[in-house]
């Protein structure tokens, strides 16, 4: 596990998780969780439903104590302390905003410690930085799903925290919207330098907002990296799958060899890919992970028929059966939108470097 | 916040005083009741026997436990006037249970399928006279039911009956009053059940073929079936000790617990045999009540 | 909605409305007898303002019934708050039980039991132990009305307020309790109408000077029915109804 790396040259983490395990039951929800964030970093919690990334989130915020392990912020060992005295500030999934208070009101909430003139002029700043002047008087239920969103943002960044936390911040508002907050949302977090940690079941999200990304799974986190190194060099093949499609092609790894390719035997011929870590022996049973987009359609290769052709737009799906009648699925531009229609006998091959071998 | 749980003092002192209080005001009062019904009937105040005498020795309490005894309940016991009342106390809240699940079902569904933005103002058209003065509305169904009231007027006219029914003061009387003053009772928890149910199961049956009868026996009927036996139950009980309604549409004849447990204290001041009286009917409805409780415990679990 | 359907309102809602409806038009009626139309008048209501004893009574019953009312939301909110918030505790069944139990719990059996245990302890029979008996009963009710909204209460809005630095004190004071506040409002009008129409167990706990109302109206209505009485019934009727209109408006609203 690589998680507790800070990128170099970061200094004292801003946040530094120790062992954090949480239990329900008979279960642990969070499983000796190690983590450390440095300042101005947006940090990406990714994982499906019930992995733990959830609760992760809440025992950073204060809202569950761990059984196990420390959370500091700074230095400074927060674990006991509850919510309203830890200097990070959460936006929930429903946004969580009051409904008998105003907007003003709702920004103004986390400021009690201001005089009143302060306040309001804070309020002022926070309801510009997120578009909504003129706003402060409107209620809540009379908001668009965005409008909540933004007076959410800004009621969290009310107090300066060192540590936003954001509970799937996007996904209540549609498509269309979803991509420009994503864009707003990360040009707001580099004008600011607030870290963030997002929780995300949405690797699109974690792609255009994330620094760094760790993929949870039975709650712990399984990988951490940036989400291009996640993308091309998974650590898993539930990694490699959970971010994007992948063919996952069976095999068995071939003998150990000098230089940066190895040999896997498949059912539909040997397919040479990038050496894998040493621990895994020869012989081992093994998969080849490849993108649909790096299979190449060509003279040369692995003979296959085309079953199967989509026009997406931008570019086209196809789906091609092997010799031994596995399928591939393998993507590429929309300019050959003509070329190997369905029924086609061709052959196809990828670079070894960009298809990645890991444990079956 | 969730893990905190119910053990901080600030926990135990919300508690508290609910507590306490209905401790003290609901639960030692069954207790009394339960010594009292032990001991003999006396011209005094209190007019009881024995009293027990607080600055009293150990001899004190002896012959004060010595003077209990389960008197009352044999006269309970060999007195057809208490049996015959007990078991038709039963008979009323039964049968009228029973009616009202009959007309309960058909009110509540039609209140769960009428059109949305009616039927908040609907549902309150039901709860109003639920809370609506109980008196008033039993006084009301008097000047209905009399021989010359307002029923048999419109019967005769009508030409349905040759001569006034005689409705008031008999057990038909008491029926009707009970199943009007408790179909609200009946109605809000069933259409509670009901509107919950996805409309979409509704659909599919129809969907499949069902005309509406069939969709409401086969689909709707058995899914609200819980919430109507809980609707039953929860005017079941409080109906068996019923008073308001039999005395006032019963007439003098009528024989129901609460009733006879009203005469014997405030007409033969037997305060002894009333309190074995209410001790009768807190047996056969603690057993419903216990049910009701659970019901109300799981409803505050669903969280 | 199917016409058989709408029949079946239509039939249920006036089954519930019509004698209530009776009793109101009969109160205007300028006869001695209450069954015979005899031409519209006040002649009844003038007469209730004349009835001293009757004026008394409800005198009895309002300051009986704020005070109850009152009592039984402060006890019927705390025992929401302790069942819905606090998790498992050892007397969680004991609480569940004595708040549920005295809803349903035949009339008479309370206020016998309570009478008793006022005689045992030997305090005097009269406004306090009415007070005493009526927020007992009405506890309950409270309890049930405030539970279901703090269920209903999305618990991320006290979240939100802890991260926003509010101390649980804060947190209960700007969120938690305006929030609950139509529901406690609520609860209270209901105490307040359950405790306004209290015959049976006021009747037990009552003593000499303290009559209720419906203790009042209960002896006129032994006596016969008379035109009244549908006066007064009906200006009972309106009190309370408007009190319950209230409180589901309040309840309702979102």
């Amino acid at each position: 596990m690589s998680g507790s790396q800070v990128p170099a040259g970061s200094g004292v983490p801003l946040l530094r998780l120790e062992g954090v395990t949480k239990r329900f039951g008979a279960g642990a929800a969070v499983d000796g969780v190690d983590l450390a964030l440095a300042e101005n970093e947006v940090f990406c919690l990714l994982g499906p439903s019930g992995c733990g990334k959830s609760t992760l989130l809440r025992m950073i915020a204060g809202f569950e104590r761990p059984d196990a392990g420390t959370i500091r912020l700074g230095g400074a060992d927060i674990t006991a302390d509850p919510p309203h005295r830890r200097p990070v500030n959460m936006m929930f999934q429903s946004y969580a905003l009051f409904p008998h208070m105003s907007v003003a009101g709702n920004v103004a909430y986390g400021l009690s410690s201001l005089g009143r003139a302060a306040r309001a002029a804070r309020v002022e700043t926070l309801l510009r930085l997120v578009r909504l002047e003129g706003y402060g008087a409107r209620r809540p239920d009379t908001l668009s799903g965005g409008q909540r969103q933004r007076v959410a943002l800004a009621r969290a960044l009310a107090r300066e925290p060192r540590l936003l936390l954001l509970d799937e911040p996007l996904t209540a508002l549609d498509r269309a919207l979803r991509e420009e907050t994503q864009s707003e949302l990360r040009a707001l977090q580099r004008r600011l330098g607030t870290s963030f940690v997002v929780v995300t079941h949405d690797p699109e999200e974690a792609m255009r907002l994330a620094d760094r990304v760790g993929v949870m799974a039975g709650g712990r986190i399984v990988q951490v990296g940036a989400t291009a190194e996640l993308y091309e060099n998974p650590a898993s093949r539930y990694v490699a799958g959970l971010l994007g499609d992948v063919n996952l092609i069976p095999g068995t790894l071939g003998p150990a060899e000098p230089g940066p390719s190895r040999a896997v035997e498949t059912a539909f011929g040997a397919l040479r890919a990038r050496a894998p870590a040493p621990a895994l022996e020869p012989g081992a049973a093994v998969v080849v992970a490849l993108r649909p987009e790096r299979v190449e359609l060509g003279a040369h290769g692995l003979a296959a028929t085309v079953t199967e052709r989509i026009f997406l737009g931008d570019r086209i799906a196809r789906t091609l059966r092997m010799g031994d009648g596995t399928t591939l699925r393998a993507s590429g531009p929309a300019t050959g939108a003509a070329e190997h229609p369905v029924g086609a006998e061709i052959r196809l091959g990828f670079a070894a470097e960009v298809a990645a071998i890991l444990p079956a | 916040m969730s893990g905190r749980g119910g053990q901080g003092w600030r926990a135990r002192l919300v508690r508290l005083p609910p507590l306490l209080w209905l401790s003290a005001f609901f639960l030692v009062p069954f207790a009394i009741t339960l010594k009292i019904s032990l001991s003999d009937a006396a011209t005094a105040m209190p007019p009881y026997l024995p009293v027990l005498d607080w600055h009293g020795s150990l001899e004190g309490w002896s012959s004060f436990l010595e003077a209990l005894d389960f008197e009352n309940y044999a006269v309970l016991w060999f007195d057809s006037l208490y049996r015959e009342a007990a078991l038709s106390s039963l008979a009323y809240a039964g049968t009228a249970s029973a009616v009202l699940a009959l007309l309960g079902t058909p009110l509540a569904y039609a209140l769960a399928r009428a059109p949305a933005r009616a039927q908040a103002l609907l549902v309150a058209l039901v709860v109003v006279p639920f809370w609506t003065s109980f008196l008033v509305r039993v006084y009301a169904w008097i000047a209905i039911l009399k021989p010359e009231g307002l029923l048999n007027a419109a019967l005769l006219r009508l030409g349905v009956v040759g001569q006034p029914l005689e409705i008031l003061n008999t057990p038909a009387a008491v029926l009707i009053g009970l199943v009007y003053a408790y179909l609200p009772f009946m109605v809000l928890p069933l259409y509670a059940v009901m509107s919950r149910l996805d409309p979409a199961l509704r659909e599919a049956a129809a969907d499949l073929g069902a005309g509406p009868v069939r969709v409401f026996l086969t689909v709707t009927l058995p899914l609200a079936a819980p919430g109507i036996a809980a609707g039953a139950l929860l005017c079941f009980i409080p109906m068996v000790g019923e008073f308001v309604i039999p005395d006032l549409l019963g007439g003098s004849d009528t024989l129901m617990l609460g009733r006879v447990l009203w005469s014997e204290f405030f007409s033969n001041r037997d305060w002894p045999l009333a309190s074995a009286v209410a001790v009768l009917l807190l047996l056969i409805v603690i057993g419903p009540v216990v049910l009701f409780r659970d019901a109300g415990e799981r409803g505050e679990g669903e969280r | 909605m199917s016409p058989f359907l709408r029949a079946v309102l239509a039939l249920g809602l006036a089954f519930l409305y019509a004698p209530i409806l009776v009793l109101a038009v009969y109160s205007f009626n300028a006869s001695n007898l209450v069954t015979v139309w005899g031409g519209f008048s006040t002649r009844w209501y003038a007469a209730l303002l004349a009835d001293g004893p009757l004026l008394a009574a409800a005198w009895v019953s309002l300051r009986v019934a704020l005070m109850a009312g009152a009592i039984s939301t402060l006890l019927g909110t705390l025992a929401a708050l302790a069942l819905a918030r606090h998790g498992r505790f050892r007397s969680r069944r004991l609480l569940t039980g004595l708040v549920f139990a005295p809803m349903v719990m035949p009339e008479v059996i309370i206020g016998l039991s309570l009478l008793l245990l006022f005689v045992g302890v030997g305090l005097d029979r009269g406004i306090v132990t009415l007070v005493i008996a009526h927020a007992t009963f009405c506890t309950g009710f409270v309890a049930v009305v405030v539970g279901a909204r703090l269920r209903g209460l999305d618990r991320t809005l006290e979240e939100a307020a802890a991260d926003l630095g509010a101390t649980p004190r804060r947190v209960f004071a700007t969120v938690t309790l305006p929030l609950l506040a139509p529901a406690v409002l609520a609860g209270f009008l209901l105490a307040f109408t359950l405790s306004l129409d209290d015959l049976v167990i006021a009747s037990f706990v009552s003593g000499p000077g303290a009559t209720t109302l419906p203790m009042r109206l209960y002896s006129q209505i032994r006596l016969g029915v008379n035109p009244e009485i549908n006066a007064a019934s009906t200006l009972l009727v309106l009190a309370v109804t408007l009190a319950v209109l209230a409180a589901s408006r309040l309840t309702a609203r979102r």
